[in-house]
């Protein structure tokens, strides 16, 4: 069964991002909201953990959260994936079920 | 009413935020429900059933012994995660003796503590159809 | 597909309550069903009626309210964490003999099997929180 996980925390701040990555289990994906939305970019402290899951798990970025934040998704790791809150229903729906790390 | 599995995920300690309190609230009503319950201690969280709490300093009720009363529930795997031990300085021995007793084997005591390493921990979130964290 | 949502967060606070009504309104926008939304920890918050933000800010309990009112969905409050937090029902604040009550049009103060229920019954089960 595949599982999506919410992260909604910046990985800079506190450890519940790192811990779902190492949680996730291949063909899961993980949905960044809120603050989480800030482990997108490139080129940070947290990039290469976030791009080491990219290989089995699918990554997608709240884009109304990035936005807000004043980031820009050209400077996001490539391939993630930007959703809007309808993308976030359907990931919902396409996962049996969610886990958020809270 | 459908069994379902139910995971309930603790990666908060006590006390300093109420969710652990009332995360466990939530527990104990879901054993009226006759679900298949689980919990998971990871991070933070397995300071929640270390031994030895005492609150008479912080004005709070502890609310550890609670922890104890799951066996009565049939609440009695308590996933806790090695890692997160370790990583805090702790083991298994810093942990409360929980247990349930087995109707089937004489009312045998049987430990409710699961000690799972993070890869099966994994496993034990990836089986679950509903889990609630706090 | 059936959802439950629980959301553990009061507003302003914290975003949890602005996502979880953002997703809840693209839920619905797809056909989907919300069997219910059960609010717990400071969650209860969404819950007042007394929430005077400035002018220029939202109203979350109302968007709720209204939310509910459109959809008639079913806004559950935790009982236990209500009457922590001071949300009250005229029943409730009645049998707790208090002086007033603050429960905002659309929901209902019930208990924690509200939730567990939810989750049984629904084929997804979504928490928000911080």
């Amino acid at each position: 069964m595949a599982m999506l996980h919410i992260v909604n925390k910046s990985p800079f701040e506190r450890v519940s991002f790192r811990s779902c990555l190492n949680h996730v289990k291949p063909g899961d994906s993980v949905l960044m909201i809120e603050d989480a939305v800030v482990g997108a970019y490139d080129n940070t402290s947290f990039s290469d953990k976030l791009k080491a899951s990219m290989s089995d798990v699918s990554v997608y970025v709240l884009g109304g959260d990035l936005v807000a934040r004043g980031l820009s998704e050209d400077r996001v790791i490539n391939g993630i994936k930007s959703v809007d809150y309808a993308g976030f229903v359907d990931l919902t729906v396409e996962n049996e079920t969610t886990q958020s790390w809270l | 009413m459908a069994t379902k599995k139910f995971m309930f995920v603790n990666r908060k300690s006590p006390y300093g935020t109420v969710y652990a309190l009332e995360s466990l609230e939530v527990v104990l009503i879901s054993a009226a429900f006759e679900q298949d319950v689980s919990l998971a201690f990871l991070d933070d969280g397995v300071y929640q059933i270390t031994k030895g709490q005492n609150t008479d300093g912080i004005g709070q009720k502890n609310f550890s012994s609670t922890y104890k009363a799951l066996g009565d529930y049939e609440i009695k795997k308590l996933y806790v995660e090695k890692e997160s031990l370790e990583e805090r300085g702790l083991t298994p021995d810093d942990l409360m003796d929980l247990v349930w007793e087995d109707e089937d084997d004489d009312w045998a005591e049987k430990p409710s503590i699961i000690l799972v390493n993070r890869a099966e921990m994994a496993d034990a979130m990836a089986e679950q159809e509903v889990t609630l964290s706090f | 597909m059936k959802f439950t949502i629980m959301i553990n967060e009061g507003p302003y606070q914290h975003q949890s309550s602005d996502t979880a009504l953002q997703f809840a309104r693209a839920v619905l926008a797809q056909g989907h069903e919300i069997f219910r939304i059960f609010f717990y920890h400071d969650g209860v918050n969404n819950g007042t009626r007394l929430s005077v933000p400035p002018a220029d800010d939202r109203l979350v309990q109302k968007e709720w309210s209204e939310l509910s009112k459109e959809h008639d969905l079913d806004l559950v409050l935790c009982i236990a964490a209500a009457q922590r937090r001071g949300i009250m029902d005229e029943d409730e604040a009645k049998r707790q003999g208090l002086d007033a009550n603050n429960i905002i049009e659309g929901f209902r103060i019930s208990g924690l099997g509200q939730l567990i229920e939810g989750g049984i019954e629904s084929d997804r089960t979504v928490v928000f929180g911080d």
